[in-house]
This record gives C-alpha cells, sequence and structure tokens, in this order.
C-alpha cells in the first residue's frame, strides 16, 4: 500500500538524517522524499512516499511523531492528493530524432529548457504516473541523465 | 561564567548529586568547575560502567541518572550503556565532550560524531553550538529523558563552548518544545470501556512490564488488583510489582518465565497489559494472547501500542495515572473461579530441578538468599543463567528487582549496583553475575574500594558462558564453541584480596545459609562465589 506522508519540521541540521535514519532502522522503504522550507523558516516539509502493510503504515506515522524534531505529521493516499514531481532529463537527439521528441513535449506539455547542437534539456512538472509515461517515452530515444524532486503533496482542499 | 560552570550550574538546578564518569581533554573543563560544586563525581573504570551506573542510580531514585565522559572514544565507550538504557526506557542524561568546534568534521584526534552514532539509542541529542544554549538545553533534556516514555538524552559539548563566556545565567523555569507533548491521563472513553470489560470478564489478568515501574504505578496497582481480585503476572522488567509471594501475583511470563504464568495468560478471557513492549522474550506468540480474548495495550508511547500485537482497546497514558482513573471507577466483578484455577496452576505446575549434591544449587541458594535479604533490599541481576535463576527463584518483599531486561547486556550488575547504592545508601544492594558476566566489569571492584560504595557482589561460577553453552546444548547436540572460561577465569579469592575485598566461597549448600549470613552481615563490600554444576541447565 502506498502513502504519502506530510511531516512538518523543526528546520535544523541533522534533522533530515534523524528522520530518514528513523526509515532505515527500522526496514521501512522510501520510494522517495523531498525537503523544502515552508513559509515559516523555521519550519521545513518533508514529503515522504512509502509503502508497506497496514501496521507498517501505521508505525510510520507513531514512529515520525515520535521524534522529537517532528512537530506534525500527515498521512494521505495518492488519491486524496494533489501531487507533483519535477524532472529534467538531459536527451541526446539528430536530425531524425529531433521532431519525435518535440512531439513528446508537445503531447506531454514539457518543456524543451536548454539546448546544444547534440543535446537538450527537457522540463515537465507533473503527476508521478505521467513522469513515468514521459521517463518511458524517451528511454527508447537516448537519455544522457536524469533528475527528479521526488514526489511533493499536499492533501486536497475540502472545505468544513 | 563559562560554559562548564554554567554546566555544574544546571545540574545543581536539576537537583544532580552524583556524576559517573571519566576524564578527557575534552570534558576537563567541565570536571574543573564540578570541583567548586558539591556534586559527587564518581571515577569508573570504563565508560561503559558509567552509563550502567546512572542508570542504576535512576531506577532506585526515580530521577535522571548523569554521567559524563570525554570525547571520542570516551563517547563511543558510552553507546553499550546508552544502547541498554534506551531498550528499559531509563532516565538519563549522557554528557560528552567534543573536540572544538571549528574542528568539527575534519577527523582530529579523538572526534568522534557521538550525536550520530547514538541517534539509535537515544530519545534526543544535542550538540551544542552556542554557550548561551546551555541553561535551555539542560533544562530540555532533563525534562525529555524522565517524562512520557523515559530514556537516555545525550549533550555533546565542544571544548571551545565549555571554555565561552556566558553572560546572562538564567535556568528556565519551565521547557517548551512545541513538538514534544507526551500524553500523560488517559483518554475517558478508552478507560470506560476497560472497565465494562473487567466488569464482563470471567478470567481476567494483569500482565505488569516495567513501565510500571517507570511511572511509579506499583501501589496504584496493588490497590487495583487487591480490590478486584484480578490476577497480575509479569515481565522480566515488571518483576518486583507484586512481592513474588502476594497471592494474586502468578510469576514471569515468556520463555524463561513460569510456565503457570504463561497459561494463565494464554486462557484468560481479558488481557490488561501495562507498560510492556511486547518483545519477543516475553510474548513468543503475540498470536496467542490475539486469539480468544479482550486485549487492552495501556502504554505512555502510542508507538509501542499496536506494533507488536493489535489490542481491542489502546489505552494511550502513564500507567501512574490510568490506575488512579481506574481506581475512581467503581464496580463489582466476579472471577473467583478463576483465581482458584489459577491457584491450582502455581501449586502443581512447578518445575523440577535435580540440583548435583556437589555443588551449590543456584535456585535453591538464590531463594535462601533473598529470606536472608532486607526487605526493602535491591537485587540486581546480570545476564545469563544466573539472571534466568534470580527471575525465577529470587522472592521480592519490599524490595526492588533491576536487570537488563530488554538489551540484556553482560556486565550491566556491578556498574548498576553501584549506582543504586550511590542512589540510596541506606538500602542493601546485591550484585548477582555469573563468571561471564563479572570479568566484564570486574574492573569496578576498583571503583567500588576508591569511593567506599558497599555493595554486594555474588559470582554464580560454572566455568562456561552457561546462557550460550545450553543454547548450544540443545540447539547444537553439545557441540560447544567459544564458551568455555575455565582457564584464563582468575582466582575470584586472590583478585578480591588484591582489591581488599572480603571473600566468602560457597562450594555446595550444606553451610550456605550460614554463609549468606556472614556475607549480608555487615554494610560492607564482599565478594561471594558460588559453584554451581557447570553442565547445570535454566530448563
Amino acid at each position: 500500500m502506498k502513502k504519502i506522508y506530510s511531516v512538518l519540521v523543526e528546520n535544523r541540521s541533522g534533522v533530515l538524517c534523524k528522520v530518514s535514519g528513523l526509515f532505515s532502522r527500522r526496514c521501512f522503504n522510501i520510494d522517495s522524499l523531498a525537503v523544502g522550507e515552508t513559509d515559516d523558516s523555521k519550519v521545513s516539509c518533508m514529503t515522504i512516499v512509502s509503502s508497506g502493510n497496514q501496521r507498517t503504515i501505521e508505525q510510520i506515522e507513531k514512529q515520525l511523531n515520535k521524534k522529537l524534531d517532528v512537530i506534525k505529521v500527515k498521512t494521505f493516499d495518492e488519491k486524496d492528493s494533489i501531487s507533483r514531481e519535477l524532472m529534467l532529463i538531459k536527451v541526446k537527439y539528430n536530425r531524425n530524432t529531433r521532431r519525435d521528441i518535440m512531439e513528446i513535449c508537445e503531447i506531454m506539455k514539457a518543456d524543451i529548457v536548454d539546448m546544444s547542437n547534440n543535446n537538450m534539456i527537457i522540463q515537465i512538472c507533473d503527476m508521478p504516473e505521467r513522469i513515468k509515461v514521459m521517463l518511458d517515452m524517451l528511454k527508447s530515444i537516448s537519455i544522457v541523465e536524469v533528475a527528479r524532486t521526488g514526489t511533493l503533496a499536499l492533501p486536497k482542499c475540502v472545505d468544513n | 561564567m563559562i560554559g562548564a560552570d554554567a554546566m555544574i550550574k544546571c545540574l545543581e538546578n536539576e537537583g544532580v548529586t552524583t556524576v559517573y564518569g571519566y576524564p578527557g581533554v575534552a570534558i576537563c573543563p567541565f570536571y574543573n568547575s564540578i570541583l567548586d560544586s558539591e556534586i559527587r563525581t564518581i571515577l569508573v573504570r570504563t565508560e561503559q560502567n558509567a552509563a550502567h551506573a546512572a542508570s542504576g542510580e535512576a531506577r532506585v531514585t526515580g530521577k535522571v541518572g548523569v554521567c559524563a565522559v570525554t570525547s571520542g572514544p570516551g563517547a563511543t565507550n558510552l553507546i553499550t550503556g546508552i544502547a541498554t538504557a534506551f531498550a528499559d526506557s531509563i532516565p538519563m542524561v549522557c554528557i560528552t565532550g567534543q573536540v572544538k568546534s571549528e574542528q568539527l568534521g575534519s577527523d582530529v584526534f579523538q572526534e568522534a560524531d557521538i550525536t550520530g552514532a547514538v541517534e539509535s539509542f537515544v530519545k534526543y541529542s544535542y550538540l551544542v553550538k552556542d554557550a548561551e544554549d546551555i541553561p535551555r538545553i539542560f533544562k530540555e533534556a532533563f525534562y525529555i529523558a524522565n517524562s512520557g516514555r523515559k530514556g537516555p538524552v545525550l549533550i555533546d559539548v565542544p571544548i571551545d563552548i565549555q571554555n565561552a563566556a556566558v553572560k546572562n545565567f538564567k535556568y528556565p523555569d519551565e521547557v517548551n518544545i512545541r513538538a514534544y507533548k507526551p500524553t500523560i491521563k488517559g483518554h475517558s472513553v478508552q478507560i470506560k470501556k476497560v472497565i465494562k470489560e473487567l466488569q464482563k470478564a470471567k478470567k481476567p489478568i494483569i500482565c505488569a512490564g516495567g513501565g510500571v515501574h517507570l511511572s511509579d504505578a506499583v501501589s496504584g496497582l496493588r490497590e487495583f488488583a487487591h480490590k478486584h481480585r484480578i490476577p497480575v503476572v509479569s515481565t522480566m522488567m515488571g518483576i518486583g510489582v507484586m512481592p513474588t509471594e502476594d497471592p494474586m501475583y502468578f510469576g514471569m511470563v515468556g520463555n524463561n518465565g513460569k510456565a503457570y504464568a504463561n497459561r494463565a495468560m494464554n486462557e484468560s478471557d481479558l488481557l490488561v497489559m501495562v507498560g510492556v513492549r511486547v518483545a519477543d522474550r516475553a510474548i513468543a506468540q503475540p498470536d496467542l494472547i490475539m486469539t480468544n480474548k479482550t486485549l487492552v495495550h495501556i502504554d505512555v508511547d502510542p508507538a509501542e501500542i499496536g506494533k507488536n500485537v493489535d489490542p481491542s482497546i489502546p489505552l494511550v497514558g502513564d500507567a501512574m495515572h490510568i490506575f488512579e482513573d481506574f481506581a475512581k471507577e467503581e464496580f463489582e466483578c466476579e472471577h473467583e473461579d478463576w483465581i482458584r484455577t489459577l491457584e491450582g496452576y502455581r501449586d502443581t505446575m512447578i518445575q523440577k530441578r535435580n540440583p548435583n549434591p556437589g555443588y551449590v544449587d543456584p535456585a535453591a541458594f538464590i531463594t535462601m538468599l533473598s529470606n536472608e535479604m532486607k526487605e526493602d533490599a535491591v537485587y540486581v541481576a546480570d545476564v545469563g543463567q544466573n539472571q534466568i535463576w534470580s527471575c525465577n527463584y529470587h522472592i521480592v518483599k519490599g524490595g526492588r528487582f533491576l536487570t537488563s531486561g530488554g538489551m540484556g547486556t553482560m556486565g550491566y550488575s556491578i556498574p548498576a549496583a553501584m549506582g543504586a547504592k550511590r542512589g540510596d545508601m541506606d538500602r542493601q544492594v546485591i550484585a548477582v553475575c555469573g563468571d561471564g558476566s563479572f570479568q566484564m566489569s570486574m574492573m569496578e571492584l576498583a571503583t567500588i574500594m576508591q569511593h567506599r560504595i558497599p555493595v554486594k557482589i555474588i559470582v554464580i561460577k560454572n566455568n562456561y558462558l552457561g546462557m550460550v553453552r545450553e543454547f548450544q546444548h540443545y540447539t547444537y547436540k553439545d557441540n560447544y564453541s567459544v564458551v568455555d572460561i575455565k582457564d584464563g577465569t582468575p582466582d575470584l579469592e586472590k583478585l578480591a584480596a588484591a582489591y581488599g575485598i572480603p571473600f566468602i566461597r560457597v562450594a555446595d549448600m550444606s553451610h550456605a545459609q550460614d554463609k549468606i549470613k556472614e556475607f549480608l552481615a555487615e554494610d560492607n563490600t564482599m565478594l561471594m562465589e558460588c559453584l554451581v554444576d557447570p553442565m547445570d541447565l535454566v530448563k
């Protein structure tokens, strides 16, 4: 079962290590982890995607809550959230493949953000499953390198 | 005032009377400032034992134990002691010296990333970066260590911070950690549910763990169990929550516990677990306690609930407060048949032993010793066969039974007994260890003599690492591998003489009682050697 944990933590040195160490020590998986400051500079938000059975999912939340640097944990499913990932992909192109790449970018709503005679960098910001599609599409052409942020997510807006 | 003075002032504000430790350059400012204080320093002979001693003191006093060591190897030597305290949730503040702030991360002499190394064994850790933060950090550390689920907290202080000026020392009155608000009081709805189940139950039982001692809930539990006539079993860490001979107490559970205790737990229709971790040695088959019964799990740590078993009624809160709330509920319950059944089990399911008359029978010896010990004595069991014999045959009256239950750290008993004695000099404190565990901390005989800490030590000697030998006996058909310690174990009589410690040997049961009386006669340090059959088994 996949779960997204949105973890508000104290923005201090060593906190990332404490949280990621918790996952490794207790044999919990991390599918992805993204960290950034929130509107309050003293607080960071970690978005962790993890998977496991019901007991593991519950333990992850409880163990995270036990950490003294963890202020708040929100756990939610992908379907109840708006999740996005940013990916930069450098691909090699030639005259024969250039058009194909541009078409893929158009269909996938990706942008070409840098270019040389042989290489280009494509930027895509989308739902995690579409990022995967994009990656699969470009694999058949020629990927040089890839950088991904990991999933960022917030629970969907619900008015009381 | 410098940082080191501030550290000492913080300890004074917390009412610390003893610091166990070992100096080194990186902690020298601290040990210099402590000279101006009333706080007593106990120089151990290896750092691990400073942590065990602090743990022993904490367990007897209920206050936070303190140890202070130097950077690098001093700090890393402390780790086993910290892990031992963490496994048993013992409140402790461990202070480590550190290299200069500007040298951090450059692998200089005696630098170790101790806050990183102990991360999974501490409740929290600090690396002090500004001397002005010392009062706040110490206040928080003591609060964190001794609240909620208790545990060790480490404070790493670089030497330049210890020497830096502190302008305005003010020890805070309160702590405010926004991410740390332990749930102490149990939820009233859950409490009502438990009471309702108790009224319905025909075969209720309470399984008490170390958490009952830690939250000072012993008297609350006893009163509740007696008033409603609810039988009690305990885990190893829970030993002493009821006097061993209390009619409502039915022994220690687990694979090394009493068969009748396990049977009682498994046959119950309502099992109330209080302050237990449900770890494998106590509950070997979690499935068994989840079937055919209502399972209540009470713990101050929400993460313990549902970790190893899924309870029908989870109840988060501190055991003392929960028993106070239970006591407010007036209700009737009726289960005299169940008590009679359990009494029948207790009378008949007795493990038969065939002691070798040529040696001391550890079971009979430990019971005899218990009966001669003072009412409120502290019995500190080490780890190994001696521990299991101690658990099963020591009779707790009004005293305490201490051991390293979670981590099972050999060598725990002597330093922990030192700390326990320092914590309450009026109490009789006896460490019982094996010849293996004794040799893991026998260097502390020097500490005991230097600081005149009159603990009594009993070595149950069988010339083997008995617990492992027993395992190899059953699992590897007597193919013994690295368990024979006969050659090399020193002559304990000569060893005791070298330290100036009176010595008594018990070779068989014929004069055991007189020798025990002699051993316990005065409040002094004594070493007793008991020769037991090398082939003796705990089962």
